[in-house]
């Protein structure tokens, strides 16, 4: 498979071009559509902002700005840290104990399904602030983990299961060498959808919390930008948490295929 | 049955016995009496051949004589060791599908019993690299299971089974997924390593050419609950080679256990 790749390459190489240029284009189209606009109808900027002015506040507001963005991604790590060992470990005890499963299920998808905006005020009430907002990302994010990394370890080969037996594997053994390996590609699906959730969960307790002081995130900063009317700023701060999404997604999306692309069917090429 | 006499444990008959099932049977949970009550002797270096219809229990015996499940009732013994066989005591297993970790490379699965074992790094790999060799797939050792073919991955499958050393190989319908060709070399290639390993085999299978072609022995077993139906030995000039294949004794072997199978299928719907 890696021997002849020009035949091959050359449509799929073109078609990866145009996939990647069309929506690059639509955007650039799109932004040139909306500066018009604002310009001809001179729309002012406490209503619509021209994307112009959107990148100089960015640039301008930079300081303030950043320095939300590094509030909003150390909470969306602490969350999705939290997330990621905390339905692993879960997911491993319920592996370990049908008892312990069939005893913290149910909570695991009350959690789940309860909307965490709507949980979000009654943290604030018993946590601290930085705390309560730490706590409603991996409240978001770690249901996905826990049920994909427990289907994972469900799915573990009923044969190799039984030659490790063979063998005398010790539980450790069949955990690290068997049931990890296996679950593997599971756990990085997960990850994947509890990176995004971690930061939907970051930025709907910041909201949540919304007070001015310690709290300075951007979803704060953008409550507060649209108090004061600076529109401007606003879209700057949406810009930046949307990137930072994309980021996310996209790093464990590349972790991900690094890690599977020698032996899972999901990072292999499709031409055989 | 069995010309071996199995008498109470202990006497010397015993000790040149690899395998000895005595009035084994196994219930599942669910109420399906799935084997037995089965007697069955095999003898050290014996090639033996369990034939029956599907579903008759021949996988179940198989997973019982591996220690993978306990009789219901009855004793399992293997080699001189007393009561059920311990997981892994000299025994290499090969599943019907070729159950190798993807995720890691050929060598390494072929080193997980050894791994397993608490064998060291250096020496495993070199274990690993003889086993691989002596399936003809030393070149292969850093390939990933999904860069083989079918019958190279059964080839690794055998090699890890192998790589233990051990008395006793079982196999489960080993190359009942191949293509007929991939079958015959590989059947071919299994009785030269018997032949220069002179291990015990018992070969599970649903092929009658193929249990005549391998084995001294085929033991043909009756649908659920599987017993025994019939014992014939396959008497011919060793080794055995293509030649055999197309003989006249092939041949009439072939029909004798075909006839002694024609029960185990009457009152079956076929499909």
């Amino acid at each position: 498979m890696n021997a002849q790749p020009s035949l091959t390459a050359k449509p799929s190489g073109a078609q990866r071009a145009v996939r990647f240029v069309l929506p690059v284009v639509v955007f650039a189209a799109g932004l040139l559509a909306w500066e018009l606009v604002v310009r001809i109808k001179e729309i002012p900027p406490y209503v619509l902002p021209a994307p112009s002015i959107i990148f100089l506040t960015l640039i301008k507001d930079w300081a303030v700005l950043s320095q939300s963005l590094a509030t909003t991604l150390l909470t969306t790590l602490e969350g999705f840290v939290a997330a990621s060992l905390g339905g692993i470990a879960l997911a491993l005890l319920f592996n370990q104990s049908k008892w312990v499963e069939y005893s913290l299920f149910p909570y695991a998808v009350v959690l789940q399904v309860t909307p965490v905006i709507a949980i979000a005020p009654l943290l604030l009430i018993y946590l601290e602030q930085q705390t309560a907002v730490v706590v409603c990302a991996f409240i978001v994010a770690f249901f996905p983990v826990l049920s994909n990394t427990t289907l994972g370890l469900n799915s573990v080969d009923r044969n190799l299961a039984g030659l490790f037996q063979l063998y005398g594997a010790s539980p450790q053994q069949t955990l690290r060498f068997l049931k990890l390996p296996a679950a593997l590609p599971y756990i990085l699906g997960g990850l994947r959808i509890a990176g995004g959730l971690s930061l939907i969960g970051a930025v709907v307790a910041e909201i949540a919390a919304g007070t001015a002081g310690a709290g300075s995130g951007l979803a704060y900063r953008i409550a507060e930008s649209g108090y004061r009317l600076n529109i401007p700023r606003m879209f700057a701060a949406l810009l930046l948490l949307s990137l930072a999404g994309i980021v996310i997604y996209g790093g464990l999306a590349l972790v991900s295929h690094l890690v599977l692309r020698r032996w899972h069917e999901s990072a292999l090429g499709k031409e055989n | 049955m069995s010309s071996v006499k199995t008498s109470a444990g202990g006497e010397p008959g015993l000790t040149a016995l690899a395998v000895s099932l005595r009035g084994v049977t196994k219930t599942y949970d669910n109420g399906v009496m799935a084997l037995g009550p089965l007697d069955l002797a095999v003898r050290k270096g014996e090639f033996i051949s369990l034939l029956g219809p599907s579903g008759c229990g021949k996988s179940t015996a198989l997973r019982l004589i591996a220690g993978l499940g306990a009789p219901s009732s009855g004793t399992v013994r293997v080699a001189h060791h007393d009561g059920p066989a311990q997981p892994g005591q000299g025994i290499g297993f090969v599943f019907q599908e070729p159950t190798l970790m993807p995720w890691t490379s050929v060598r390494e699965n072929v080193r997980l019993p050894l791994k397993l074992g608490g064998i060291p790094k250096a020496e495993g790999r070199a274990r690993a690299d003889a086993a691989l060799a002596s399936v003809g797939l030393a070149d292969f050792a850093d390939a990933f299971p999904r860069e083989l073919s079918g019958g190279m991955k059964m080839r690794v499958s055998l090699a890890r089974a192998l790589v233990t050393d051990p008395d006793i190989l079982l196999m489960d319908e080993p190359f009942a997924a191949l293509d007929e060709i991939t079958r015959f070399r590989l059947n071919n290639d299994l009785l030269a390593l018997w032949r220069s390993l002179r291990k015990t085999v018992v070969f599970v299978t649903h092929s009658v050419f193929e249990s005549v072609y391998l084995s001294q022995r085929v033991v043909v077993m009756t649908a659920r609950p599987g017993r025994i139906q019939a014992d014939i030995r396959i008497e011919t000039v060793e080794p055995r080679g293509e030649e055999f294949r197309t003989s006249a004794a092939y041949s009439d072997y072939c029909r004798k256990v075909s006839a002694a199978l024609a029960p185990s299928y009457s009152g079956q719907s076929v499909l």
